[in-house]
């Protein structure tokens, strides 16, 4: 009896001290950066992969008012706090304005008042966050392929960087600002637009006011919010964590596409 | 030509398993496991799954984890439609480093074993990826070598309910195939296999893609087939929950039915069978 009972508890420790051995066993190989770089071949593959199989143009599935979600849960910043938002905010955001420059010919400052003159697209989409939730709205906002036509591209631009009001993560060194990027394929789609309208209103602060951006083939954090310029760039190694986003500068993939 | 070494004292070792098959079999092992590890921590990520095209905190959710508070002390509650469960240490509150936390699934079920989404997407997709070239080198190769056709595919007879009824009794009383026989799959086997390779497998690879806003873009058929993303999402982890099932019934049946035999046949090809004795 004894006998069964000692080797029982020693199949159990030893059972324990394995999965235990396996599981920092595990915890190691996620942060071996020899690991984390043979895993990110992946992510090179899904994107070359998906683009292939879309080609430029294919369209995110529209829907119609009946599959609105009745609520659409706000994330990320809610209420970004900084003194010159709240400063637009209180002026409905007459004296906001967005700049579009980098590599471009024709620098631009444009007021809502001048965006929202601007031919406009409606669209009822989803909204996939990469936690795994989604939510169902409308946008309402200008191509920004048409913005940036205004602007000219030059020749070298490859990528597209939306710069944001709300500083995500404060620090001290200003590295919590949201921030994100597109490539040129993305920024051309029909389907890409800066929103300033939303379920037929005009975009709530939750949501992003004054404008946002809708990039319906990515997940829900390429969506930045709270649009304060827009910066034309040929790579994406000179800005913040050089990642190409927020939270790409903290581990997730840069195409979200899955 | 009889390719089958004859063994003494009657037994006889058959070549069952070809090298690609051991090999497809192995390299799943691998793929599936870190699979589920990874997908555990993407769930938890948002412990709860709806139905549908939508789904977020403020919609009604099919199943959900989570903790809450109750008389002071947390407890972990999992939601089954309309049935509750006290879950409390295993799903919705667990330890972690001994102290209660609000989780999903536990840390030991999850790769890595603390909350990190962004590393469990990397691990996902890069298994994710492997699975699926190892999916279709085994089907082009069943195909190709006739391992589907005449491995797999239940003869009409074995299909007869008298035959699978018999075989059903058998394996309850853990009576298992001897002999002749036992130089081929049983019917429960086959059906079992088939339905892991040619529905369960292809469910899970089809249900992934359609919660890949990117794939929607091309292929936005699958979104009517399974009836939107979130519910997609709800069948990709009910069909993991089945391939976890199949494993379990495998694995028991890998034990009771001779271990060692097993393990050498899917190591090295070689099964021993007993020879037919009057």
């Amino acid at each position: 009896m004894s006998r069964l009972l000692t080797r029982r508890r020693f199949l159990v420790g030893s059972t324990l001290t394995a999965s235990a051995l396996g599981l920092t066993g595990c915890d190691a190989l996620v942060e071996n950066s020899r690991v984390q770089s043979v895993l990110k071949i992946a992510e090179g593959f899904s994107m070359k992969t998906q683009r292939f199989l879309q080609g430029d143009n294919a369209l995110a599935r529209e829907f119609s008012t009946a599959d609105l979600s009745p609520v659409f849960r706000a994330n990320g910043t809610s209420m970004p706090d900084n003194p010159q938002y709240l400063s637009w905010m209180s002026a409905q955001f007459s004296d906001w304005k967005l700049g579009v420059d980098g590599l471009v010919n024709s620098p631009l400052q444009l007021s809502l008042a001048e965006i929202k003159a601007m031919a406009s697209r409606t669209q009822i989409t989803r909204h996939d966050c990469v936690e795994g939730w989604s939510a169902i709205g409308q946008w309402t906002g200008v191509p920004l392929g048409l913005v940036l036509q205004r602007a000219q591209l030059k020749p070298e631009a490859r990528y597209i960087v939306f710069h944001c009001a709300d500083e995500y993560e404060k620090s001290l060194d200003g590295s919590g600002w949201y921030y994100e990027s597109i490539d040129l394929v993305d920024a051309f789609h029909p389907q890409t637009i800066l929103a300033y309208g939303m379920n037929g209103r005009d975009l709530e602060v939750a949501h992003g006011a004054p404008l946002r951006l809708r990039v319906e083939r990515q997940l829900g954090y390429k969506q930045a919010k709270y649009l304060t310029r827009i910066e034309v760039v040929a790579d994406l190694g000179q800005l913040y964590g050089g990642n190409g986003g927020f939270w790409e500068d903290r581990g997730y993939e840069w195409y979200a596409g899955i | 030509m009889d390719p089958n070494a004859s063994a003494p004292h009657g037994r006889v070792k058959v070549y069952r398993h070809s090298l690609l098959v051991r090999l497809s079999h192995w390299f799943n092992v691998l793929c599936m496991s870190f699979l589920l590890l990874s997908g555990r921590q993407i769930f938890n990520a948002h412990p709860a799954l709806y139905w549908g095209q939508y789904g977020a905190d403020n919609d009604p959710s099919f199943i959900s984890m989570q903790a809450v508070e109750e008389g002071g002390a947390q407890r972990g509650v999992t939601q089954v439609g309309a049935l509750t469960f006290d879950t409390t240490g295993l799903l919705g509150l667990s330890k972690v480093d001994g102290e209660e936390t609000e989780r999903g699934f536990p840390s030991w079920a999850t790769l890595p074993s603390y909350q990190d989404l962004a590393a469990g997407r990397r691990w996902h997709f890069f298994f994710a990826w492997l699975f699926v070239i190892n999916g279709f080198v085994y089907l082009i190769y069943g195909i190709i070598s006739r391992h589907l056709r005449s491995d797999l595919t239940p003869a009409s007879a074995e299909l007869a309910p008298v035959h699978l009824l018999q075989e059903v009794k058998d394996h309850a009383r853990l009576r298992f195939p001897k002999g002749q026989s036992a130089r081929h799959y049983n019917t429960l086997q086959k059906l079992a296999y088939l339905a892991v390779i040619f529905v369960l497998l292809p469910m899970m690879i089809a249900t992934g893609l359609t919660m890949s806003p990117g794939f929607n873009a091309v292929a936005p058929i699958l979104l009517d087939l399974f009836g939107g993303r979130q519910s997609a999402r709800t069948l990709h982890f009910l069909s993991a929950f089945g391939l976890v099932a199949f494993v379990v019934v495998h694995v028991v049946m890998v034990l009771v039915s001779g271990v060692f035999n097993n393990m050498r046949s899917m190591i090295t090809g070689y099964y021993a069978i007993e020879g037919d004795k009057p």
